[in-house]
């Protein structure tokens, strides 16, 4: 049985072994990937993001529960930073979904960032097309804690949740661009905290300020209380999932599905672009040495980052094929 | 272009909620550059093994204090041999007598750690004993 067939019938093992051989740029992955993408774009792919504690991986939780009563089969992808001076990293958001750990329909598993600065790692798009392949009926993923600015997420997701939490900073932290743009659900957990209620009004105002939806969808607020309350707390993730779906049926009626994959396929292509274009011309220059020479010259003055640029590319590519480009 | 990264996972089995150990060596982990699976305390070991292969870590460091390693550890190995991954290194530390040592080893627990070795002496042994995959 190819590597392909095995992980059509959910074998666990080849498919976390393959996620690791696309996190570590490893060129046969590349190929069974290939092989598997007929096979994608079955999943329904939710997204989370927030600030660091907010309870993304909680929410995870209490949202995998509720589908595997609905008998839903699960993936969840859960990144983690990596350390940017040792290369290692402690992933343990899976702490909050081990009640979840011996059930053969769910499979968690934990990335770390390796560098890259959008909230994801590098080999979050790929993985999510593994779990497709596997049968995953929903898959989360769940962004490593963000800030303003971590948006590549609305690029992976069906829909995007931003989760935040009371007393995190003034109202015009409400309408900042960026994170808080790029929700198509906000969840205000914690919500048994003081402050709850002025952070509602905060965003309904700041949503009542924008003149139309894509698709006439109006981001819902949707508060979420203390764990601890279980009854409310299950109400409260009861109306997250309906949301959810409603979210879901609004993109599909509107016709905006299409949309989505293309802005995903978009992105895909950018870094498909990037590993066989720029990836090989980079690992040439510094494996020769001339990638540190240069940095040398620039450091001297003698030329600027541009011009060795310009070089690279005129060496490298087809100067005809990119005649017309504007730089 | 690839770069293998060392996967361990820290998992605490049984019923022993004393995890600074367990949380000082996830950090000295991070900082020996490997990327480190901290599944928190009262973990059952079919639980921990699960975890382990979804996770494809290369080591599982199992942390117990509570004296109920002749049972937990060799049952963590034997699960991991059920599910078909035997090539999982499982090494152990804690509160560990030196005469449950060598039932330790002969249920297949390959290093045991006990209070008083050095966190350099846990990177070290990992990394001569265990190769990335």
């Amino acid at each position: 049985m190819t590597n392909t067939d095995k992980i059509r019938k959910g074998d666990v093992r080849t498919a976390t072994r393959l996620i690791r051989n696309i996190e570590n740029n490893i060129p046969e992955a590349r190929s069974t990937v290939r092989t598997l993408f007929p096979f994608t774009g079955k999943a329904r792919v939710i997204g989370l993001t927030g600030a660091p504690g907010a309870g993304k991986s909680t929410l995870i939780d209490s949202l995998i529960a509720l589908y595997r009563k609905r008998n839903k089969k699960i993936g969840a992808l859960l990144v983690d930073p990596t350390s940017p001076f040792s290369g290692g990293a402690i992933l343990g958001d899976r702490i909050r979904l081990q009640r979840h750990a011996e059930d053969p329909d769910v499979f968690v598993r934990s990335l770390a960032t390796r560098g890259a600065l959008g909230g994801l790692s590098k080999a979050a798009g790929d993985a999510v097309h593994v779990m497709d392949a596997m049968g995953k009926e929903i898959i989360f993923v769940e962004t490593v804690g963000t800030g303003q600015q971590e948006v590549e997420i609305m690029n992976y997701v069906h829909t995007v949740i931003v989760v935040i939490v009371p007393g995190m900073g003034d109202s015009i932290q409400a309408i900042k661009a960026g994170i808080l743009e790029v929700a198509d659900i906000f969840v205000i957990n914690k919500a048994e905290r003081e402050g709850t209620e002025r952070l509602y009004q905060e965003l309904t105002s700041m949503l009542n300020m924008v003149d139309s939806f894509p698709g006439g969808w109006r981001p819902p607020v949707i508060r979420v209380g203390s764990l601890f309350e279980k009854e409310i707390f299950e109400d409260n993730i009861e109306e997250l999932s309906d949301s959810i779906e409603a979210h879901y049926r609004n993109l599909v009626e509107k016709d905006l599905l299409g949309n989505r994959v293309r802005r995903k396929v978009t992105a895909e292509l950018n870094e498909a672009l990037q590993y066989s274009i720029l990836a090989p011309i980079l690992k040439k220059l510094i494996s020769e040495g001339e990638f540190d020479r240069l940095i040398d010259k620039v450091l001297r003055k003698e030329t600027d980052p541009y011009s060795c640029a310009e070089d690279i590319a005129k060496k490298y590519l087809k100067p005809q094929s990119l005649k017309g480009v504007e730089k | 272009m690839g770069e293998r990264k060392l996967r361990i996972m820290v998992a605490k089995p049984g019923l022993d909620g004393h995890d600074r150990g367990a949380r000082v060596l996830a950090r000295c982990f991070r900082d020996a550059g490997f990327e480190v699976i901290y599944t928190g305390c009262h973990q059952t070991p079919e639980q921990i093994a699960a975890s382990a292969i979804q996770e494809d870590v290369d080591v599982v460091g199992l942390s117990c204090l509570s004296g109920a390693h002749r049972y937990l550890f060799p049952r963590v190995v034997e699960l991991l041999k059920e599910q078909e991954a035997a090539d999982i290194t499982v090494i152990g530390g804690g509160v560990i007598p030196d005469q449950d040592f060598q039932l330790l080893y002969d249920a297949g627990i390959k290093e045991i750690f006990t209070p008083g070795a050095s966190l350099d002496s846990i990177v070290e042994w990992i990394r001569n004993n265990v190769k990335p995959s």
